[in-house]
Formats: structure tokens, C-alpha cells, sequence
């Protein structure tokens, strides 16, 4: 089992994602350079958080041109699993991975802090190891994170239970206060229709270890691990 | 103008004519320096020559004022006197790393240019700390402010904050601690201090030196443009009503730029063949050139024509003078250029040799066979004129301590004034502002902001750091010399209830103009102040920046020598927070004085007599240091046994305020009982130092009691955690009762309440 982080210049969460996928999640781990057109020999890849070429364009824009995503595209159409985290969910909607976008914040402000999740859907690569219902404390930290599709799109989504994770508050409702950023629905999370590739606003990563606050982020990493040894 | 005066802009130095008094006095040169100038060159300056002498003479880099005082600090003197500034930024925590810190301020580009001018401010420390080989870890700010009432104010906080977050977040550093503070006198002139902290292996740091005669010399990062020329000579001048025509002196800030030349520069500094760096800051290219070949006793030449640029047309002047981001000289072994040169072109930066290092001791500047400019390495870095200036103590010193403080009318709501200390905005919760800022990059951060240091593991160690800024600018108003010890005691006692052993400080001594004789005497007294508490508290100061001309034809901002502090935790499980835990657990306040000690005359200079009585008066607190290096020993310790679950100092607002907070962070209330003294608002909301509240299970308080007695420390046990409600009683009394809800909705909504507008 491998895992790829790809760096992107101006990916700033790769290094977290790499130290959490080596240290916690204990598994085999590189970083795969945005030049890189081969992602042969990788199980899963994560595109991480950061702001890929400034995101002075828009956010992951820029990004979805870089040779790597091709290759992205090849590795996610073959079924192998990819997870974009903050920028990279960006950049898999701006690449049309995954259906949708995400738009600056209802504030107009970047925002950083821990939220709330409620787990909406078990049965997925990415959320295996927790419980339907569930309150995982995982923190964001962006400016456009306001997710945003059509109602048809959004009706498939949630048919299809491909919703990962709602904004909620301490108790699990998924009111408008406890929604940092405006979102559609609340959602922080969700995955394409084949199941194997999902993107999340909030970090894991940053989540995976006692002394950094809360170590929630280890459900959704360890589900990772999770699938690829039951696939 | 330069044109009409048949002033050759690209003149060379074989045929110079004398400069025209209006010329070099616009550009920040007197008469008399530019008479030495003249001295010096053996000749009249070229227009180059003299735009490089203007702005290395000026008081932001050659400091040309502070430098005699500053000597009083002693590493600074040490290394004038010795091996040079080089390294002094950096303190050993074992292990085989350091810790690499600087401040800096950023305060005339952001008075005009809120967003960009702060912005820069960050992207330029966190230069200072990358050029060293450290890899930033965190950035700090200290921020002052007018009063938020004032629309203008609203808009340089705003967009302050806004371009410290726009930059910060995206160069992927963490913005992890600091201060914000709001008086009138800061109106037209904020403080905007950025700080920036790094992380490398003592046995491989950087130096700024062009050493190796022959050595290529490289320009890397971004092209050169018109931005930001005599930014250095806008710093070292008074803020005035045309003060928004320099505008154009701001530099505009290119945070994706400077976090590929963080990777590269580090990766390039791997490759163990660059033999000298130095990043690009205050005066642009003239200042890094004779500062490396100054350093290293060699000399330079350099041809502007190879320089990169992003404009057409630069003349020398304009190149020599450019203060554009994101830029460093490369000072790399000769035929090596190619592997260092990849490196960066990996990055996408530029990296093109501009010149070599020379034996000559002169820095040599072309432009293709023209030479505009030919000086003195040392002359330019090092033999800056200083000047010895006078000082008087103002008049308003002795008024301000003459107030009688024991007039003013008892508050009859004490629960009333405490919910407006809470919503005063210096006191109140700056979530406002750090929700703006990713304060968890990196997955360092241990203790979030919000308590009274930031704590960040050191990977590959068992160690962590605990940072934090502090000043109390009020305080130095009434007395610049105990209020810059109050702010190295006060820094110091926040590291230490973070469970961290004080190590060293960085400042950035803000004050107005300095040739007004009472300004000086504010500077002298505050250094004075602060170099005598740095050495009692083994906190040597290693590096640092001075801020002059911070005055409006209104006002002049408060004395502001800003601490900036760095703490060590041996093992990063000593951490402490603020945070009351558990119900049940005793409160004990450990102090260097008696609790009843307060009085009348305790409430000098402090937020209550501000918020309440709108008074600006009395004698700031004093501090008695042995006392509080007391404290501080006997609760470090507490915290490293085990034996405290919550530590904070009290501060502005007193022991009310300091009771509120614990409360607030921790979602409980407390039960407190104080005995009966003549004056509740001085027992509450007196500011008076040296002062600890810590939580104890009941089980650990006779260890506690031990220890505070046995180190001569005041043991206070004066309440208990619990309840939903603060209750403080007097004499039984009660004085205070609030819910632990409505204490936080007041300090949470003070700031987004007045911000929406």
C-alpha cells in the first residue's frame, strides 16, 4: 500500500498530510511533484491543502492545468482512490472530479478554526471507520470553502448518499450558526459517483493527534487504509 | 525636477558635479552628511551614488540616532564590538537546533497601504528568518490601533489584518500569537509589527557574507520593479497630510513568490554551495551588497543590466534603490552557479549572476561599461554618522503622577464595570482577528491563540517553544522605564504559564520623532528600562528593530518597545493553559505582594481608570523584579510537577478580568472570596504585577502551599472552580455575579459588534 501527496507549487499542507500518512497512519508515503505524469505503483493520492500558484486566479484554477492531473484523472478513472483536502477539493471541482464548486465564504473572510462534522455516510472509502452520525471535531481553514451546485446535482448527491460530512453544532444539527461559510446543505464533504474520489474542506490532517486538539482526522485517514487492504 | 536641474540620472563616477541641496535633502541627507559623503568619495557622488548613501544613512537601516542607546543591550554591544550582528538572532535549544527570531515593524507603509504595507511586513521578517537557513514556523503580530469608533480606524484595522492573513496564510505559516491594542494615540498611525520565528541546525546556519574573491554573485526570486524606492527614507519621517502621496513607496507583497523561494532557498542552502545569502529588505540590492561585502571585508561589482526586471527603462538609481519582495542575493562557489541556479529555476524563480566578489573592499555597480557608482562597502554599511541626541523628560511625566488617585468615586456596579472591561477592545477576545489567520499550518501548534502564549512542538525533539509579544504602551507613557520592564516581566510570566522556561527576546522599539528632546528621553528611559530587566531575567535581547517618526501633526503614539519572547518547554507535556478545568479545583492566586497590598494609587495607567473614568493617569504599576522572578520560578516549577491543572497572569483589567478569562476559555464559573479592603476597585481592577492565578485539585494544594512558601511566594487561595456563574464576594459581600454565558458574549462580541457598521 502507497500513498502520493502531490505538491503543487504553493501546496502548503503537504508536508502535514505526508507526516500524517507516515506517522500516524503508519503507511508507506512520497510526494509526487506537480511535473510527475505517472502515478503508477500509488494506491491512493491526496491532493492537499494550501494555495496551489497563489490561487491568485481562482482557487484551484490554476492548479488542474499542472501535467500531474492528467494523471490524476488516469489514476481516479481506473479506480484508484484520491482525496482532495481544502485546496485540493478545489481543485478536483475545477476539475470537474467531483461535481460542483466552492465559492468564497458568506463573510468574505478566511476563516480558521475547529468545526464540527456530522458523518452522513458509512459505507464509503473515506468514512469506513466511523459511525453514521457522528461527530468528528476537525478544523478549516479557508476563504472559499462555500460549496455550491445545482439542485439537480445536489438531489443526486443526496440520493446517491455521496454527502460525506455536514457542518453541525456540538449536538449534530446542522443548523445555518453552525455553517461556517455558507454552504449548500451544510456540506463539507462528498465523493463522486463511483466512490472513489471525495474531497473535504476541513483538514484531517490536522486533526490526527492528541497534543494538536483533537485526533478525529484519524477516521477519515484510517479509512483510507480501511479500503485499500478490504479492495 | 531631477531633470531641470540637469542632473544626469545615469551619471559615472569619472565626471561628477555636486548634487543640489534640494535633491540630496529631499532624499533624507543634511548638509553636513552629505559633506562627508563628499569626504569620503574623495569627489561629489553620482546621482546614484548619493540616492545609496541616502538610504543606507537613513535611521531605519543605519540607525543612526538609536545605535549608542542600543548599546546598552548587551549581546548588541558585544557583537558591534566583536564578531558582528550575524548570528546574534539565534537561541540554542539543545539538540543540535536553534531557534532563529526577529520583529520588525511595518508601520509608515501600512499607515498608507493598510492591506499591502502589512502584508510586506510579514513577507519581510519571515526573509529575515529563512536567510539564516531556519524554516519559519511561526509568525507573530503586534497591532496597534486607534479607537474603533473612528471609520477610518475601522478600514487600517480591517485591512491591516486582512493583508497579514492574505499573506501569512498563503506562504503557509502559521500565524500563532500576538497582541492588539486600541488608544486614540495610535489614530493616524498604527503599529503594525510583524514577527517571525524559525527552526534550524546550529551546525548548519546561513551566513550573510560574500566571502571567496572571485565568488559569482546571484539575484533570486522576483524581478525588480519601481516599488517601494526610499521606503526606508519614507520610515525615517513624520506621517503628514501628504503622507498619502507615498503610496508608491509601499511594496506590493507576492506571498505565492516568497513561499517558492522558502522552499528553494532552503533546498539551495542543501546543496552546501552557497557560500553567503542575504534576503532583500530596506534598501533593495544597495543594502544587501555592502552589508555581505562589508561582512566579509571583500568588495563586490555588480552590473544592474543583468539584474531582472519587470519594468522598462530603470535607471541605476532606481534598480540600486528598488525595495521590490521576494527577492535574496546569492553569494555561491565559483563554477557552481548551475547547481544553485536549478534549484530555483526548479521553484520557477529567477536566478541570474549579477556580479562577483571583489578584494577591492568597494562595492562596484555597472551598467554595461558604466560605472554609476563605486563606495565603500564598509562606508555604506558600517560608518552610518551617529548622532548623540538630547533628551528631556516631558512635562506631562510629573503632571500624570501628581493625580490624586484616591478622589475618584467608588464604582457602585461592579458588574457593570466588569462587563465593560470585557467589551473594552484591548481586553476583549481577539477571535475576530485570529480566526482570520491558519494558526495550525504545519500541525505544530500546540496551544491555539487565545491564552497567554502560543506553544509549538519542535519536531525530531521532545521539546516545544511557547511565544508571545507584549507591551503595554500606556504603561511607557507614564513611565518608559518601568513600563518596558513590566513588558519583558509580563512576556516572561505568560511563557512561564505556558510551562515554558524564558530563553531570549526579540524587540521592536516603537517611538515618535527623535530628535524632539522628550521623545529621545522616552527611547533612552525604555531602553534603559529593558535591558536592565533583560539581564535579571536571563532573556538576553538578540535582535530587534527601531521604529521612529511614528507621529501625525495630531498626535505621537505612545512610547511602544514591543517584546517579543521565546520560552522553552523541555518536554512538550508541560504545557499549560489558561483554561479553569476541573469543579471543584481550588483558586490560588501566587503573587510577589500581599493581595491587600493594592490601594488608590494601584490603579495608575490602568484599563479601569481608562474605560471608567477616561483618565490616562498615575504611575503605571511598579515592579519589584527579584519578587516576580519569585513567582515565575515557583510556578514554572508547579507546572512542570504536575501539580497546577490552569495558569494565567493577571493583566489589564486586574484580578477581575484575569478570574473572567479563566472562566470564559474554560466554560465555567468560580466561587471567590475575598477579604474586606477600602477599595474594590483596586482589589479588582488594579493592575499591579507579579500576580498568577492557578488552579489546584485539592489533593495537590498542601504541595502547592509548600512550595509557594518555601520560595517566599504568596499563597492566595481565594476560590473555587464551579457553578455557572463568577461570583467574587468582598468581606462577604457580594460584588461581582455574572453568568459565565454573559461574560463571554461581551468579550466574544465586543470587536465583530463594532466592526459592523
Amino acid at each position: 500500500m502507497k500513498f502520493g501527496v502531490v505538491v503543487f507549487p504553493g501546496s502548503n499542507c503537504d508536508a502535514d498530510t505526508f507526516y500524517a500518512v507516515r506517522d500516524v497512519l503508519e503507511q508507506p508515503v512520497e510526494y509526487v511533484w506537480h511535473r510527475s505524469t505517472d502515478l503508477k505503483g500509488f494506491d491512493c493520492v491526496i491532493l492537499p491543502g494550501g494555495f496551489s500558484y497563489g490561487d491568485y486566479l481562482r482557487t484551484g484554477a490554476v492548479a488542474r492545468f499542472s501535467p500531474v492531473m492528467n494523471a490524476v484523472e488516469d489514476f481516479a478513472n481506473r479506480g484508484g482512490l484520491v482525496l482532495g483536502i481544502c485546496n485540493g477539493f478545489q481543485i478536483l471541482c475545477e476539475s470537474q472530479l467531483l461535481p460542483g464548486a466552492l465559492t468564497a465564504n458568506v463573510g468574505l473572510k478566511f476563516i480558521c478554526r475547529y468545526v464540527n462534522l456530522r458523518v452522513e455516510q458509512t459505507g464509503s472509502a473515506f468514512t469506513n471507520r466511523c459511525r453514521h452520525g457522528q461527530i468528528l471535531r476537525i478544523p478549516i481553514a479557508h476563504g472559499e470553502g462555500n460549496y455550491y451546485c445545482d439542485p439537480e446535482t445536489l438531489a443526486r448527491l443526496e440520493a446517491d448518499g455521496r454527502i460525506l460530512f455536514r457542518y453541525c453544532d456540538e449536538s449534530g444539527e446542522t443548523t445555518e450558526s453552525a455553517n461556517p461559510n455558507g454552504s449548500l446543505g451544510n456540506i463539507a464533504g462528498i465523493m463522486n459517483d463511483r466512490g472513489n474520489v471525495a474531497g473535504m474542506m476541513p483538514h484531517p490532517e490536522r486533526a490526527a493527534e492528541p497534543i494538536l486538539g483533537s485526533a478525529d482526522g484519524r477516521y477519515v485517514l484510517r479509512s483510507l487504509v480501511s479500503a485499500l487492504v478490504n479492495a | 525636477m531631477i531633470e531641470t536641474l540637469g542632473i544626469d540620472v545615469r551619471g559615472t563616477v569619472e565626471n561628477t558635479r555636486p548634487i543640489p541641496p534640494e535633491v540630496y535633502r529631499e532624499m533624507g541627507l543634511n548638509d553636513a552628511e552629505y559633506r562627508e559623503v563628499v569626504e569620503v568619495l574623495g569627489r561629489h557622488p553620482t546621482y546614484t551614488e548619493v540616492g545609496m548613501y541616502a538610504v543606507m544613512w537613513s535611521e531605519h537601516c543605519g540607525y543612526k540616532y538609536s545605535r549608542p542607546v542600543l548599546r546598552l543591550f548587551k549581546k548588541y554591544r558585544e557583537a558591534l564590538d566583536g564578531a558582528g550582528l550575524e548570528n546574534a538572532g539565534i537561541i540554542d535549544i539543545g539538540d543540535g537546533f536553534g531557534i532563529a527570531m526577529k520583529m520588525e515593524s511595518h508601520n509608515h507603509p501600512s499607515a498608507v497601504e493598510p492591506f499591502q504595507g502589512a502584508a510586506t511586513g510579514v513577507g519581510g521578517i519571515l526573509r529575515d528568518i529563512f536567510t539564516m537557513g531556519a524554516r519559519p514556523i511561526a509568525s507573530l503580530n503586534s497591532l496597534r490601533f486607534g479607537d474603533l469608533d473612528d471609520p477610518h480606524v475601522r478600514y487600517l484595522f480591517e485591512h491591516v489584518v486582512a493583508g497579514i492573513g492574505f499573506y501569512g496564510n498563503c506562504v503557509g505559516v502559521p500565524t500563532v500569537a500576538g497582541e492588539v491594542y486600541f488608544d486614540d494615540c495610535y489614530a493616524g498611525n498604527p503599529l503594525v509589527n510583524a514577527m517571525s520565528v524559525g527552526v534550524l541546525r546550529t551546525d548548519r546556519i546561513a551566513l550573510a557574507r560574500a566571502a571567496g574573491v572571485g565568488n559569482p554573485v546571484m539575484l533570486v526570486g522576483s524581478g525588480t520593479g519601481r516599488d517601494g524606492i526610499h521606503g526606508a527614507t519614507f520610515a525615517s519621517v513624520e506621517l503628514g497630510p501628504e503622507s498619502e502621496s507615498r503610496r508608491p513607496n509601499v511594496q506590493m507583497g507576492d506571498p505565492f513568490q516568497e513561499k517558492l523561494l522558502i522552499e528553494a532557498t532552503i533546498e539551495a542552502l542543501d546543496t552546501g554551495f552557497v557560500v553567503g545569502i542575504q534576503d532583500m529588505g530596506a534598501a533593495g540590492i544597495t543594502c544587501s551588497t555592502c552589508e555581505t561585502a562589508a561582512k566579509a571585508g571583500t568588495g563586490m561589482e555588480i552590473d544592474v543590466n543583468k539584474v531582472p526586471k519587470r519594468e522598462a527603462d530603470m535607471t541605476p538609481y532606481e534598480v540600486m534603490l528598488s525595495e521590490s519582495q521576494e527577492r535574496m542575493l546569492c553569494i555561491v562557489e565559483k563554477g557552481r552557479e548551475e547547481d544553485v541556479g536549478a534549484v530555483f529555476r526548479k521553484w520557477g524563480l529567477n536566478a541570474v549572476v549579477i556580479g562577483r566578489v571583489t578584494d577591492d573592499g568597494m562595492v562596484s555597480v555597472y551598467e554595461g561599461e558604466n560605472l554609476v557608482a563605486r563606495i565603500s562597502a564598509r562606508s555604506l554599511a558600517d560608518e552610518c554618522p551617529t548622532y548623540a541626541l538630547d533628551t528631556e523628560e516631558p512635562e506631562y511625566v510629573r503632571k500624570a503622577h501628581n493625580v490624586d488617585l484616591s478622589k475618584l468615586p467608588a464604582p457602585d456596579d461592579c458588574n457593570a464595570v466588569l462587563l465593560r472591561l470585557l467589551s473594552s477592545p484591548s481586553v476583549a477576545s481577539k477571535e475576530w482577528v485570529s480566526d482570520q489567520y491558519d494558526h495550525m499550518v504545519q500541525t505544530n501548534t500546540a496551544v491555539l491563540p487565545g491564552s497567554d502564549a502560543a506553544v509549538l512542538r519542535i519536531r525530531g525533539t521532545d521539546k516545544a517553544i511557547a511565544i508571545t509579544t507584549d507591551c503595554n504602551g500606556r504603561y511607557c507613557y507614564l513611565d518608559p522605564y518601568v513600563g518596558a520592564q513590566i513588558a519583558v516581566a509580563e512576556a516572561a510570566r505568560n511563557l512561564v504559564c505556558s510551562g515554558a522556561r524564558p530563553m531570549g527576546v526579540t524587540d521592536c522599539l516603537n517611538f515618535a520623532n527623535p530628535e524632539k528632546p522628550q521623545v529621545f528621553w522616552q527611547f533612552r528611559r525604555a531602553v534603559e528600562g529593558m535591558a536592565e530587566a533583560c539581564e535579571f531575567f536571563d532573556t538576553p535581547v538578540v535582535s530587534g528593530n527601531v521604529s521612529f517618526y511614528n507621529e501625525t501633526p495630531e498626535t505621537a503614539v505612545y512610547p511602544t518597545p514591543v517584546v517579543g519572547m521565546l520560552g522553552l518547554l523541555e518536554s512538550k507535556d508541560h504545557r499549560c493553559e489558561q483554561a479553569f478545568r476541573e469543579a471543584g479545583d481550588v483558586i490560588v492566586l501566587l503573587s510577589g505582594q500581599p493581595i491587600l497590598s493594592v490601594d488608590h494609587s494601584s490603579l495608575g495607567g490602568s484599563e479601569y481608570l481608562k474605560v471608567v473614568h477616561g483618565m490616562v493617569a498615575g504611575a503605571p504599576p511598579s515592579l519589584d523584579m527579584a519578587a516576580e522572578k519569585r513567582v515565575q520560578d515557583c510556578v514554572l516549577r508547579l507546572i512542570q510537577k504536575g501539580l497546577v491543572r490552569s495558569a494565567h497572569d493577571c493583566s489589564e483589567g486586574g484580578l477581575a478580568v484575569g478570574l473572567a478569562e479563566c472562566c470564559i476559555s474554560g466554560g465555567v464559573g468560580a466561587r471567590i472570596e475575598l477579604p474586606a479592603h477600602e477599595s474594590a476597585a483596586a482589589l479588582l481592577f488594579a493592575e499591579a504585577q507579579s500576580r498568577i492565578l492557578v488552579s489546584v485539585s485539592r489533593d495537590n494544594l498542601a504541595r502547592v502551599r509548600e512550595a509557594a512558601t518555601a520560595q517566599e511566594v504568596e499563597c492566595g487561595e481565594i476560590g473555587e472552580v464551579g457553578g455557572p456563574r463568577l461570583a467574587i464576594r468582598v468581606d462577604s459581600g457580594s460584588v461581582v455575579d455574572l453568568g459565565v454565558a454573559e461574560l463571554t458574549e461581551a468579550w466574544r462580541d465586543a470587536i465583530p459588534a463594532r466592526m459592523v457598521v
